[in-house]
């Protein structure tokens, strides 16, 4: 860019330069993402898991996920089980296939959540500033003060005591999905909210505000209209390594015994029921949900990588 | 100054009062701690109810907090209902056996990622910078139990039967006062953690290093004449280095919490692991005291690290 202004100041503005100006933020947003190689390998890499769950559940039936039979245990990776069979003789497979859905379901409800109360407790902290600020930064520094598996473990004791199972498009689920869902939601949107707090308070100073003020703008709508938009992009970043991050907790969550309850297949307590069995070599049973886990992961932080750079392509590369 | 101490302080306080108060209602609310004692058969309903008038259990539960709070504030964190023992104590123990791992594991990331984040960011986009961030990124994409459970396989059962000297895996019985035995159990939990903290440090190491590279400052170091190495040292790692120590102090305080998942993995009789194994069992004092102790850990830690902070780096002004 430096190089065309100088040489050939005039013509610039005809110029393949000139088609810069007239382009949104959101497009120049679209285009440095799409420049970005390794983001669009995780794109194409969540999508093509994404591909792989809803299309395996086609042709597979979720009772052959969620009912072993006993006298195939333990089964090595052969034609007909190809990653095998677990402790109770369910195939490992089609466990990948519906434990993805519902790993899936989780991070996306539980990111949802955590996003929502971020951005309001973020953004009400720092539009009404005082005792109201004081009061939900001390919370949530409290929040943050704990460390976060304690924090899990001790909501998670709290909220799964004994929970229905639930009906959903037909199919049944453990209860124990929703409390993950809040649990992992509620304990993990203290650093949005900082996040969107900063940025809440160097917004309401520019003149756009004071504008919108004088106009006789009520406060939800300067919130609403005015100052959540222009803080969606820290917002978007967030919620997808969120995401990553959510699937993640999901995991340990299950790990310990504390998330989603068989027979409900989730990535995680695919793990958390192999632990008992790795020392006897049954490695299939927790290879393949970990590859699945890492693998998805991966994806989505390669993705919020690249949405960082796209959305602020001065910010670098931080906090990873 | 000293007002700025003197508010942060009160304001540790009044956090650590949100703290203990949240978690106590949680924990108190989640589970019966006489669960324990209903399946005994030679006990009576009358005794079960004299154990719960002595512990208090039927007072309203603004008043059990106060009391707990009371007694937690002259150092007394009450007794576990299970190991009847006094919580302070089980801490007691568990603590530097917690250290010895998280310390050993701390130290050899910091080194790690030094030189993974100096290496990656003067060769930037080189074939290693880029194979050390790829590494990083799968760490840290990888639940820390993936990689456990791999050493696991690897070098405890696969090793086995190779018939190669194998690593312990914790299932074993051991003495934690002699140091080889210490050492050779530390050793896959220690490459666990060390493995997966690295990855986060050294990016951001990286990217802290990038930053400073690309500033005047550093430019005109080169112009004078400096030498590479000359530059990196005496002029860009020391701005470089700051941001990081911060991050490494304040994760400090919280090595105090243990790694539960690992700890309880590797069978490591840590703080993590205590947490864990009384919180199954609904043992609401030694809950509390763990969470008291690192959360009060880490309040007062913060403070120390952002005055700290302001004596390394005299532009910082405390507000």
């Amino acid at each position: 860019m430096s190089a065309d202004t100088t040489s050939v100041p005039v013509l610039d503005l005809k110029s393949t330069e000139s088609a810069d100006l007239a382009l949104t933020p959101g497009q120049l947003a679209w285009r440095r993402f799409r420049k970005h190689r390794l983001a669009m390998i995780g794109a194409v890499g969540i999508i093509l898991l994404i591909a792989f769950i809803i299309i395996g559940s086609i042709f597979v039936p979720e009772k052959s996920a969620n009912t072993g039979d006993l006298t195939v245990r333990l089964l090595a990776p052969s034609a007909g089980h190809p990653f095998g069979t677990d402790s109770t003789g369910r195939d490992v497979f089609d466990r990948i296939i519906y434990g993805g859905q519902i790993s899936l379901f989780i991070g996306l409800l539980a990111v949802t959540l955590a996003v929502s109360l971020g951005t309001v407790i973020g953004a009400t902290a720092a539009y009404f500033g005082g005792w109201v600020d004081s009061v939900l930064m001390r919370f949530t520094e409290a929040m943050l003060a704990i460390p976060s598996l304690f924090l899990l473990i001790v909501l998670a004791k709290f909220l799964g005591k004994d929970i229905p199972t639930i009906s959903v498009l037909g199919r049944t689920f453990s209860g124990s999905v929703g409390i993950v869902i809040l649990v992992i939601g509620l304990t993990s949107w203290m650093f949005l909210a900082r996040i969107v707090r900063a940025n809440v308070l160097s917004l309401k100073e520019l003149d756009y505000i004071s504008a919108a003020k004088a106009l006789g703008a009520s406060s939800p709508r300067i919130f609403f209209s005015h100052l959540v938009p222009n803080t969606l992009g820290p917002i978007i970043v967030a919620a997808t390594l969120g995401l990553a991050s959510a699937i993640l907790t999901e995991a340990y969550v299950s790990f310990l015994g504390l998330g989603v309850q068989p027979p409900t297949a989730t990535w995680g307590n695919m793990m958390d029921q192999a632990q008992s069995f790795i020392l006897q070599g049954v490695w299939w049973m927790w290879v393949f949900p970990s590859v699945f886990i890492v693998v998805t992961i991966l994806c989505i932080n390669l993705l919020g990588d690249g949405l960082r750079d796209a959305f602020d392509p001065r910010s670098g590369r931080k906090n990873i | 100054m000293w007002s700025y101490l003197v508010r942060r302080i009160a304001q540790a306080f009044l956090i650590l009062f949100i703290i203990t108060m949240l978690c106590f209602i949680l924990t108190r609310l989640s589970s019966d701690p006489m669960a324990e004692y209903a399946t005994r058969p030679n006990m009576t309903a009358a005794d079960r109810q004299a154990i719960r008038d002595r512990l208090g259990l039927d007072q309203p539960l603004p008043i059990q907090y106060v009391k707990w709070l009371g007694l937690a504030l002259q150092g007394n964190l009450g007794t576990s209902f299970f190991s009847h023992q006094p919580v302070l104590l089980m801490i007691q123990q568990r603590l530097p056996m917690t250290l010895a791992l998280m310390g050993t594991a701390e130290i050899f990331t910091i080194l790690i990622s030094l030189v993974l984040g100096i290496v990656s960011s003067i060769k930037q986009y080189s074939l290693t910078d880029n194979l050390i961030t790829s590494f990083s990124f799968i760490g840290f994409s990888m639940p820390i139990f993936f990689i456990a459970l791999g050493c696991i396989e690897i070098f405890a059962v696969q090793f086995k039967a190779w018939g190669l000297p194998y690593l312990p895996t914790g299932a074993d019985i051991w003495d934690p006062k002699d140091p080889m035995a210490m050492a050779r159990h530390l050793v896959l939990p220690v490459f666990c953690l060390v493995a997966i903290t690295t990855a986060g440090y050294s990016r951001y190491l990286r990217s802290s290093i990038l930053e400073v590279l690309g500033m005047d400052y550093v430019r005109t170091a080169h112009a004078k004449g400096l030498s590479q190495r000359t530059v990196l040292f005496k002029h860009a790692l020391r701005n470089a280095i700051l941001p990081f120590v911060t991050v490494v102090g304040l994760d400090i305080p919280f090595l105090l919490g243990g790694a539960l998942v690992t700890e309880s993995i590797f069978a490591w009789p840590g703080m993590g692991r205590l947490f864990w194994e009384y919180a199954q069992r609904g043992d609401y004092p030694v809950v509390l005291g763990v969470l008291l102790v690192t959360s009060s850990a880490v309040v007062f830690f913060t403070i120390i690290v952002d005055m700290a902070y302001t004596m390394i780096d005299p532009r910082i002004q405390l507000g």
